[in-house]
């Protein structure tokens, strides 16, 4: 019988092998560690809902998988020709392919050149930028404290580096195309993302996720981003994963002195997906715009956790995250505000707002405010309903259908959160796929 | 063209409709007056088709069909159109994406083509001007911030947009001054045809100073009591309500 000690035994058996892959790498400094991280893993375990933190989101049908990880499977290829599908219309951007968890140099185009800065395949970087990524990479997220940032810090080594000097801005946004599964085997990829961001630089990063494979894959990212003083970045995150897809991934952000960032989850895909996205106020005057939309059907489980953590005074987050359940899917929003003793003059705002269209849909709509400051501005507000009436009926007394009403009603309960997307192609590129999901 | 003989209609197991009978004629203009819990507004709901109310008597025939029978995108779609008392706010949802699905809706259930976009423009911008609605509110969410004149300003715009051959216009003028009165009775006015019907549903006469009805109806209670020709707003709106409410009880006593 198959059950969670398998994967967990089977992932630590696997290490070596995927060290063996490495050939020379394992002389790094990084590949000390991964040796540290697996050691975490060991000791985390996968989490079970006996831990606060995964109460609502059972993972079950994620363990009972053999997944393969990187370096113990071969590679899939996927012709340049078959990439446009992936891509956001009329979008201007650096492009980089990641091809279960792997820097695809053929696919990705980077159009900018950026002197003293990087962006490209992670790899190449803890050869050519070690030392800079040596205070980043596994110091931004701590693989100590959750087994799956664990794991992908055990097996990983690949993904993206954006290092940005002072004062750079991107002329075009970097876009991520995270392309997971295979029609043979069944994977488990672990990219990272890592973003430098320079004193008053400023840059837009999107991750966008899909499935390409027919067998159950899983996609267990990690995203380091590191704000200098005066920094700005925009952080997109869409998964577009297909039904038998696993997708778990941390964001993890650390701020320094006003800096700002604006950050967009939307999930419309996968079986299983959880995202945590932190930030931490480091430096004061800061501030961060956490966005959400999910949309979970079927039997799907969207799971978003956040949390904004102000350590400084003077600090400002505000959150919006909507969701719409379906069917026998679930979903769950954890939302937390910890304003600690120094974080004084502290503005803190927190919507979680939820639609549900069927009796056996369910969401679990956490918001948690810690706050041992006084002088403090907070508030959090969840709502769960449904449709309301009054208007749909009002659509309906114009002639609109009762079907086509009610998508027009969902699709601007989520508008909210897309109308403040600045980018014009992105923004229309949601509008559409938004349009085909509700239909 | 609307035929309605013996209405009975209760809202949560109360009767408020007893028995109602009107019947408008392509073109006329008819006034429903009555105190408030007379059953103005239920009457105005069910003739659009709103969820809640249940009809346990007598039947409502529009152009020889049993509106009744109808979802009320279908009675849209058959020409019935609903002022509301109170507007609905939906946020999300800009007015002129919300009148162009409308408009392409109602020709859908006809069987004609979409609007092309530049006539819908052209449409939009007529009937703007219309009603006095000022064209920044157009791509502005439906209703959301608007004032209370604006809201109903608005409603008479999707009128116009919408083209309708019956109009029911719930308590329009609750919430007017005097000017947004002027221009919602103005803007009937460019609108009717002679072969447009409307039913003008209020609790005063001033509305009916601009819009000039060729019946007035009492509601009272339930049932039309009595129908007169335009003057009999005026008689009402000396005497009051009491005048009928004694009147009727003396009846009935």
């Amino acid at each position: 019988m198959k059950n969670n000690i398998d994967l967990k035994e089977k992932l630590l058996n696997d290490f070596s092998g995927f060290e063996k892959s490495l050939n020379g790498e394992v002389n790094t400094g990084f590949h000390e560690t991964r040796k540290d991280a697996i050691k975490a893993f060991n000791e985390l375990g996968f989490p079970t809902r006996k831990i606060e933190e995964w109460r609502f989101t059972h993972i079950n049908q994620l363990v009972k998988n053999s997944f393969l990880p990187a370096g113990l499977f071969e590679n899939i290829k996927i012709p340049k020709t078959n990439l446009k599908k992936y891509l956001i219309p009329k979008l201007e951007a650096n492009l980089v392919v990641l091809v279960n968890g792997i820097y695809d140099k053929e696919l990705s185009d980077i159009k900018e050149n950026i002197s003293n800065g990087f962006i490209g395949s992670l790899k190449d970087a803890l050869k050519s930028h070690s030392d800079e990524l040596s205070g980043l990479i596994g110091k931004i997220a701590d693989y100590k404290k959750d087994a799956f940032t664990a794991l992908n810090t055990a097996f990983g080594g690949d993904g993206v580096y954006i290092s940005l000097p002072e004062n750079a801005n991107l002329k075009y946004p970097v876009l991520i195309l995270h392309l997971t599964g295979s029609d043979k085997d069944e994977i488990i990829s672990q990219p990272r993302v890592i973003i430098n961001a320079g004193k008053f630089s400023s840059s837009v990063v999107i991750e966008v996720s899909y499935t390409t494979g027919k067998k159950v894959s899983f996609l267990n990212s990690v995203t380091e981003i590191m704000l200098e003083e005066n920094s700005k970045v925009t952080h997109y995150k869409i998964q577009n994963d297909s039904e038998k897809s696993f997708n778990i991934g941390t964001t993890q952000v650390i701020q320094n002195a006003n800096s700002s960032i604006e950050s967009y989850v939307i999930s419309w895909g996968g079986e299983l997906i959880r995202n945590n996205f932190n930030t931490f106020f480091k430096g004061k005057d800061s501030e961060c715009y956490m966005n959400g939309i999910y949309l979970s059907k079927r039997n799907q489980l969207i799971d978003n956790h956040t949390l904004a953590d102000h350590a400084v005074p003077n600090c400002y987050s505000n959150e919006l995250y909507k969701g719409i359940i379906d069917d026998n899917a679930g979903a769950v929003f954890n939302g937390k505000i910890l304003v600690r003793q120094d974080a004084q003059k502290t503005n803190a705002y927190q919507s979680n707002k939820n639609i549900i269209l069927s009796e056996k849909a369910d969401i679990n709509s956490i918001p948690q405010l810690e706050i041992f400051a006084d002088d403090v501005k907070c508030s959090h507000g969840a709502t769960t309903g449904q449709l309301n009436p009054d208007e749909l009926f009002y659509l309906r007394s114009r002639g609109i259908e009762t079907e086509k009403a009610k998508t027009i009603l969902l699709y601007a309960f989520l508008e909210e959160v897309i109308m403040n997307i600045k980018l014009a192609p992105l923004k229309e590129y949601l509008e559409k796929m938004l349009e085909k999901k509700l239909n | 063209m609307l035929i309605i003989k013996d209405l009975k209609a209760e809202i949560e197991g109360k009767e408020i409709l007893k028995g109602i009978n009107l019947e408008v004629k392509p073109g006329e203009i008819h006034a429903i007056m009555g105190p408030n819990g007379s059953g103005k507004s239920t009457l105005a709901s069910v003739l659009a088709g709103k969820e809640g109310y249940e009809v346990t008597g007598g039947e409502v025939l529009y152009e020889g069909k049993n509106l009744l029978e109808l979802d009320p995108e279908e009675r849209a779609g058959e020409g019935i159109f609903l002022a509301f008392q109170y507007p609905v706010e939906i946020p999300g949802v800009s007015n002129a994406n919300f009148m162009k699905t409308a408009i392409n809706e109602i020709r859908k259930y006809k069987g004609l083509d979409p609007v092309k976009a530049t006539e819908f423009l052209k449409l939009m911008k007529e009937k703007a001007k219309l009603v006095e609605l000022n064209p920044e509110m157009i791509s502005r969410f439906v209703n959301v911030g608007f004032s209370g004149g604006e809201k109903k300003r608005n409603e008479i715009f999707q009128l116009a947009m919408l083209d309708p051959k019956l109009s029911i216009l719930d308590e329009t003028d609750s919430g007017l001054d005097i000017d947004a009165l002027r221009i919602v009775g103005d803007g009937i006015n460019k609108i009717k045809d002679g072969k447009k019907s409307f039913v003008v549903i209020t609790h005063y006469q001033r509305l009916l100073n601009y819009i000039v009805p060729d019946f007035v109806h009492i509601l009272y209670n339930g049932k039309i009591i009595k129908t007169g020709g335009k003057e009999l707003a005026l008689e009402l709106e000396e005497s009051g309500y009491d005048f009928i409410k004694e009147t009727e009880k003396n009846n009935v006593g």
